[in-house]
């Protein structure tokens, strides 16, 4: 039990600046928290969703519109060089097929890849993201087609204002329609639900849907079974730390260099009061207490207490 | 010495090849559609996705393994956005499109096409008589822009000229006719975007447009053209025109929703009405496809004007027809 007391009582600076920490990290779990939103299924269970911010559209947005330049230019110059072997009168008449085609590009991309099974433009496949319906029903191609089209005001209007520029009273026109195109490019960071105008038209959002992959459980019944007769954790030891801190082992565990490793399980062992046993590895040492972490925190929160972090006492 | 292991990790343990399973199929659809699916896999889709749908509450509630939730939240969200997605092809999709949704759509919005239309022919109408009065109109309205010369200074002969075509267009028209049509689309979708100010800029854009036919149909007029340049204009523009006045009436769609909501939300009114608008929008982007093709090749090869009134009162009724005519409720 000394062992659990001893941070607090060393020196107040370093508890100080623990609690300055914790208070960052929940007001970033409480902005996360913010983008998360409930979708019940018609089984009645309960998927959260997580809304993109407006940095992570604007990324896959930028993503899109280089695919798009890439066709353009890539078929502007397949043009030309075709139009060489061409007769004047065919030439202009695959060039009258090219200005159609970069109509349908400039307006039809986004249509053509959100229709479709995965509901996302390569930029946002890229980026996990997905286009969903908002009230949970199935996206119609009346809204993909709505969204899309309402593109065409949000970017090309303060781009076209932007490029009018010129001086005088023309300057003051473009400034001024500028600043009121930009109402429309800034709508998605002014709302909660981070919709742009056309999202809001057409009754969709997007959403974050990566693909996770499902990884080894690290008390896999081998390692268990290893560990106990090693490692002997009493249930104040598995009580010095939370669920905060479990999972920042999880990731500890299963993404970081040996040598992280190795300053996560110095700083525990000097935390619970562990010393260290001959032939002890601090991969084994982690798992271990990994293991027995986790077991008592999931036997308290069955019985309904979730010990949120190490300062959560009860 | 299974009483040693975790709770959890036997839950996961006895689930995780469905999971896996669940897992397979959706890949698949993902990557290949709903076709690439065997039977076998339909038919297990919605118990593995009902199973890892109750697996996700429960693991919530007795696991603190992160990668597993985080996992279960990724597969059930696939899940859920598959076995409740569209299951439609394209083609399937065309088809109701063209079958019933889009002349719904415009039969639905007879007061914003007429609200159009006169906004369009108000603005034709003020050009005309005021450029009939005084020709420097004309150049109030266009400013510098040449239009090819079509401009009051313009002889007769020249006018006549930009009217028939010899034959030998030497596919100019074409590339013209697709510009036309690339800057007749993006106005249509503009006129449909603005109408989210409230209709405003749409009423503006019509206005002006109007304006810009009105005007440079009085040059015409004014040198005895008219009756011609009706033939020339209408071959193609019974069509353009009617796509330009229905994407105003779906921004005025979209605009009397947002402002006017009446019982619904503001939000709500917005989105019921974007689907409607957004139908029209895309219809008159293939309503100037059909007008571009018969602005690029019949107006290139038919020089007769008796038969360029014939098309335009054809295409006239038929589009008539398709949009108004009373038809069967189709079910299922």
């Amino acid at each position: 039990m000394t062992q659990t007391a001893a941070p607090r009582t060393q020196r107040p600076g370093v508890s100080l600046e623990a609690a300055t920490q914790r208070r960052a990290r929940m007001a970033e779990e409480m902005r996360q928290s913010k983008l998360i939103r409930r979708l019940i299924t018609p089984e009645g269970a309960a998927i959260r969703l997580k809304l993109a911010t407006a940095g992570e559209r604007a990324g896959a947005f930028l993503i899109d519109v280089a695919i798009q330049w890439v066709i353009v230019i890539a078929t502007l110059f397949g043009l030309s060089a075709l139009i060489g072997a061409l007769t004047p009168g065919s030439a202009n008449i695959a060039f009258a097929f090219w200005l159609v085609f970069f109509f349908f590009v400039r307006n039809f991309y986004y249509i053509f890849f959100e229709i479709g099974q995965r509901a996302a433009t390569p930029g946002k496949r890229a980026l996990g993201l997905r286009v969903a319906a908002r009230d949970g029903g199935r996206l119609t191609a009346n809204s993909v087609l709505a969204r899309n089209f309402i593109r065409e005001i949000e970017v090309g209007l303060p781009f076209q204002f932007a490029m009018m520029g010129g001086d005088g009273a023309s300057g003051w026109m473009a400034l001024l329609g500028l600043a009121w195109s930009g109402v429309f490019l800034l709508f998605p960071i002014f709302n909660k639900d981070k919709m742009r105008v056309g999202d809001l038209i057409a009754g969709t959002w997007v959403i974050r849907s990566p693909k996770t992959k499902l990884m080894h459980d690290i008390t896999s019944a081998a390692k268990a079974a290893d560990a106990s007769a090693r490692f002997n954790f009493t249930v104040a030891q598995a009580d010095a730390y939370g669920i905060h801190e479990l999972h920042v082992l999880e990731d500890v565990l299963r993404q970081s260099t040996p040598e992280i490793k190795h300053q996560v399980a110095e700083r525990i062992r000097a935390k619970i009061g562990w010393t260290k046993q001959t032939g002890e590895t601090d991969l084994a040492f982690l798992e271990a207490y990994y293991g027995a972490l986790r077991r008592r925190l999931e036997q308290r929160m069955l019985l309904g207490e979730r010990k949120a972090d190490k300062f959560d006492v009860r | 010495m299974s009483g040693d292991l975790l709770k959890s990790y036997r839950f996961r343990e006895e689930r995780q090849g469905d999971w896996q399973k669940l897992d397979v199929i959706l890949t698949r659809a993902e990557n290949g559609g709903v076709k690439r699916l065997s039977d076998e896999d339909m038919l297990a889709l919605p118990r593995l996705y009902r199973q890892a749908v109750s697996s996700l509450s429960v693991a919530r509630s007795i696991s603190l393994d992160q990668n597993v939730i985080a996992y279960l939240e990724s597969l059930c969200t696939r899940a859920y956005f598959f076995v409740y997605g569209a299951r439609t092809t394209i083609g399937e999709r065309m088809m109701t499109f063209l079958r019933r949704d889009w002349p719904a759509a415009v039969r639905g919005a007879v007061w914003p096409t007429l609200l159009s239309a006169l906004f369009f022919f108000g603005g034709w109408g003020l050009a005309f008589f005021l450029c009939l009065q005084d020709m420097d109109w004309y150049w109030t309205f266009h400013g510098a822009s040449f239009l090819e010369g079509r401009n009051p200074d313009a002889t007769v002969e020249y006018l006549r000229s930009t009217i028939y075509t010899d034959g030998h267009g030497d596919g100019q028209l074409t590339a013209f006719s697709s510009f036309l049509f690339n800057n007749n689309a993006q106005i249509a979708l503009f006129a449909f975007a603005l109408g989210f100010a409230f209709g405003i800029p749409t009423a503006w854009l019509l206005v002006y447009n109007g304006v810009m036919i009105g005007s440079m149909y009085a040059v015409f007029w004014d040198k005895g053209l008219g009756y011609e340049f009706t033939g020339w204009l209408m071959i193609h523009g019974v069509t353009e025109l009617f796509a330009i006045v229905l994407a105003g009436a779906a921004g005025f769609v979209i605009g009397g929703a947002v402002a006017f909501p009446g019982g619904q939300t503001r939000l709500a009114s917005a989105r019921a009405a974007g689907q409607k608008a957004a139908t029209i929008a895309m219809g008159c982007v293939v309503m100037l496809i059909i007008a571009a093709l018969l602005e690029g090749f019949g107006r290139q090869l038919i020089n007769s004007d008796l038969v360029r009134y014939a098309i335009a009162a054809g295409t006239g009724l038929l589009w008539m027809l398709y949009f108004y005519m009373p038809r069967r409720e189709r079910h299922g």
